[in-house]
């Protein structure tokens, strides 16, 4: 029996199918071995690391759980944890709220429109590197422009950068500021395939600009919107590089704005315990894992397709 | 049809080609010889400044050694480290390639550098005596050596000439003390404009270690399995170096320096005098106002005199396929010779003994022949298998009593506490 259904799939499939197959195949060639040699099997390498300790070059010993035992009783790691999860709930939301607002605002004819685009799409082209120092010089507690706004106005201005409990508000700051124009972009091509209909129906109905907003933007723009929840998460959890250039070694508000990937860096390439470093990320992937598991159950609740 | 598949190949090709392209950038460029006296080497350095006066010395060893290429291959200091860490790991080392002390140990005990030992014995060219005992000992591993002394650094002070002639203060010379620094601190230190007499920033090698040693002090054990940072002596110096900015107020504190850096400080005249190492003459140098305002004396002296020397070598990896030739270069770069043309082509401070007045020679633009002159003195900066790593604890530990959290004596034993941790895992 199962012979000879086998015989009839296999007679089944004709030279052309076979040909379209191969085709396909090669032509996802290019983005799979890239894929596996760029991200995958370094993963699977990262999660075995994780269980050894690392001596040096590569020489390693099986560890087993001992990494995760001292992880889960060092006091850097839990601080990282809560320096991450903070500054996730800053910055998401406000750059979810604060692109839909702007992607809303740039929508409507306005003259020079473009222009206005641009401008808020910059920040995406410019290196991260150069924006931390950029603003690393705004935040300058004495020379810094922001503090010297503030004190023209007569307002002595905090220590941005050196402050414990600013630093991290100050590092959300320069992270929000950097993500909106990108996620702008994502949420504007969501915006302009709503047809201009429904707007022209619910004003007949007298429905007020606040009232359309929130009864035919926001729903028709949600699969766009959640997508860039999603991607606002994962690069949120991911912070680095703006706290690696605005935070010196030296700055006492260091153990308060550390983040995970800092920690991750710190312990694998300037402490060169491997194996500890490997253990930090696989944590750090759990808990992304976990949220957006949780984000994509939850999307059947408001996310209309 | 055919067109497209014909543009659907070039594309596979173009990307297989950036993939080699890519894996190619990756690993090193170990050289490939084709036939004996064709063979190229790579000489992989991190600093832009020195490249000139190293192809120098590769042209002069090319010039006596026909069939031997020197390729000069600078990678920056960041990259650098990962780059030579991934290197040893894929045994794809450069040939030859510059050491560093912090990183010495680590490299000379995992078998990644070729023992130069009895090729320096039975060598004529080459003579370790005369180089610096302490400068040998860093790349010494079980009694072998690993690595050929290439140049040294030593520790300076700083000071702003204009400003000193304002104040109408007599510069720095080698009578100043700790007093006199700090007295003289105090009177060109103007809050209204500023401006602080001393930059002290929490920083070990062009800061309180200098002071450390001065005092009596020391940072690691000789045998380097304990942190002497809870000692009296050592506490006492970071104290009176903390309280520069903690109590007497004549230099930035330590929230300062996390924004703008001490060099930075000085190169803008808000610090009349700071520590700066030798290295740090090409970018002085190159900076319009410190090449007209300032200029550099020997330290002060505390109980003694002392200052922080530290020195780079050259290392032959002991993967390469080409021993012979790299040793020959190597060998070469220790003759005198070389550190001869080191000297005169102002990239650093030869280590050959002697050499270092042709250096001063060339180096006019400061008062350069201080950083020789406090060889006799100098102490070698402490370093142990995993420099790096108990460093940047200690300075971890060390924020809350420059910042005046907790008294600083306290940071100083927490300090010792976490360094002592790694120290032992050393073993």
């Amino acid at each position: 029996m199962t012979l000879k259904s086998k015989s009839i799939t296999k007679t089944k499939i004709s030279k052309g199918t076979l040909n379209e197959w191969a085709w396909a195949y090669i032509m996802i060639a290019p983005t799979f071995i890239g894929l596996m040699a760029l991200n995958i099997i370094p993963a699977i390498q990262t999660l075995i690391l994780s269980f050894e300790k690392a001596g040096a070059f590569g020489k390693a010993t099986w560890v087993g759980l001992d990494n995760y035992r001292k992880l889960f009783q060092d006091a850097e790691v839990l601080q990282a944890i809560f320096n991450t999860l903070k500054y996730s709930v800053i910055v998401v939301p406000g750059t979810v709220i604060i692109s839909l607002i702007v992607a809303v605002l740039l929508n409507k004819k306005i003259k020079g429109i473009t222009i206005y685009r641009t401008i808020y799409f910059l920040p995406m082209v410019a290196a991260p590197a150069a924006i931390a120092m950029v603003w690393r010089w705004l935040y300058n507690s004495e020379y810094g422009l922001i503090n010297y706004l503030l004190s023209v106005i007569g307002i002595d201005g905090p220590k941005w950068i050196t402050d414990p409990n600013v630093a991290l508000i100050s590092i959300a700051i320069v992270g929000i500021w950097s993500a909106i124009g990108y996620n702008m972009v994502l949420l504007l091509a969501g915006l302009q395939e709503i047809p201009k209909d429904y707007y022209e129906a619910a004003s007949i109905d007298g429905a007020s600009p606040l009232r359309q907003f929130f009864t035919i933007t926001i729903p028709l723009v949600s699969p766009s919107l959640f997508f860039v929840v999603v991607t606002s998460v994962i690069s949120a959890f991911q912070v680095f590089d703006i706290i690696f250039m605005m935070i010196d070694k030296i700055n006492p508000a260091l153990t308060n704005t550390q983040s995970l990937v800092y920690l991750f860096y710190k312990y694998s390439f300037v402490v060169n315990d491997k194996g500890y470093g490997s253990a930090i990320v696989m944590l750090l992937l759990a808990i992304i894992m976990v949220v957006t598991v949780i984000q994509v159950k939850c999307q059947k609740k408001w996310v209309n397709y | 049809m055919k067109k497209s598949i014909k543009k659907l190949i070039s594309v596979i090709v173009a990307t297989a080609a950036i993939g080699t392209m890519l894996t190619g950038c990756g690993g090193s460029n170990s050289s490939t010889g084709s036939s004996k006296g064709d063979v190229t080497l790579t000489y992989a350095i991190w600093d832009k400044n020195q490249e000139p006066g190293m192809r120098k010395m590769a042209d002069a060893f090319e010039a006596k050694n026909p069939g031997i290429k020197v390729n000069v291959e600078v990678t920056a200091w960041d990259q650098y480290w990962t780059k030579l860490d991934a290197g040893a790991t894929g045994g794809s080392l450069p040939d030859v390639f510059w050491m560093h002390p912090n990183q010495a140990a680590r490299y000379s005990s995992n078998s990644v550098l070729m023992d130069l030992t009895d090729k320096i014995k039975s060598s004529k060219l080459v003579d370790l005596s005369k180089f610096s005992k302490d400068l040998v000992k860093i790349y010494e591993n079980n009694g072998k050596n690993y690595g050929m002394p290439k140049d040294f650094d030593t520790i300076g002070l700083w000071y702003n000439k204009t400003l000193f002639d304002e104040a109408g203060i007599a510069y720095p010379d080698e009578t100043w003390t700790w007093d006199k620094l700090l007295e003289v601190s105090k009177k060109l230190t103007n809050p209204t404009k500023g401006i602080y007499g001393f930059g002290a920033p929490l920083d070990l090698q062009q800061g309180f270690d200098n002071f450390i040693y001065q005092n009596g002090g020391e940072v690691i054990s000789a045998d380097k399995t304990k942190s002497t940072l809870d000692t009296k002596e050592t506490k006492d110096a970071i104290q009176w170096y903390a309280n520069l900015s903690l109590k007497d107020k004549v230099s930035p504190t330590n929230n300062q320096f996390s924004e703008v850096s001490y060099s930075a400080f000085f190169e803008s005249g808000k610090t009349a005098m700071g520590l700066f190492g030798s290295w740090m003459l090409s970018e002085f140098g190159a900076n319009e106002y410190v090449a007209k305002n300032c200029d550099v004396a020997v330290l002060p002296q505390g109980k003694q005199r002392a200052t922080i020397i530290n020195g780079l070598a050259n290392c032959v990896a002991e993967s390469t396929s080409h021993k012979e030739e790299a040793w020959k270069f190597v060998e070469f770069l220790g003759s005198q010779e070389a550190n001869k043309i080191q000297a005169e082509s102002g990239a650093a401070i030869p280590a050959y003994e002697g050499t270092a007045d042709a250096w001063v020679n060339v180096s006019k633009k400061f008062n350069s022949k201080v950083y020789v002159d406090m060889l006799p003195y100098a102490h070698i900066n402490a370093y142990s298998k995993e420099t790096e790593a108990w460093q940047n604890a200690e300075k971890a530990a060390l924020i809350k009593g420059f910042t005046g959290e907790i008294p600083v004596s306290d940071a100083c034993d927490q300090a010792a506490k976490k360094v002592n941790e790694i120290l032992a895992t050393e073993k």
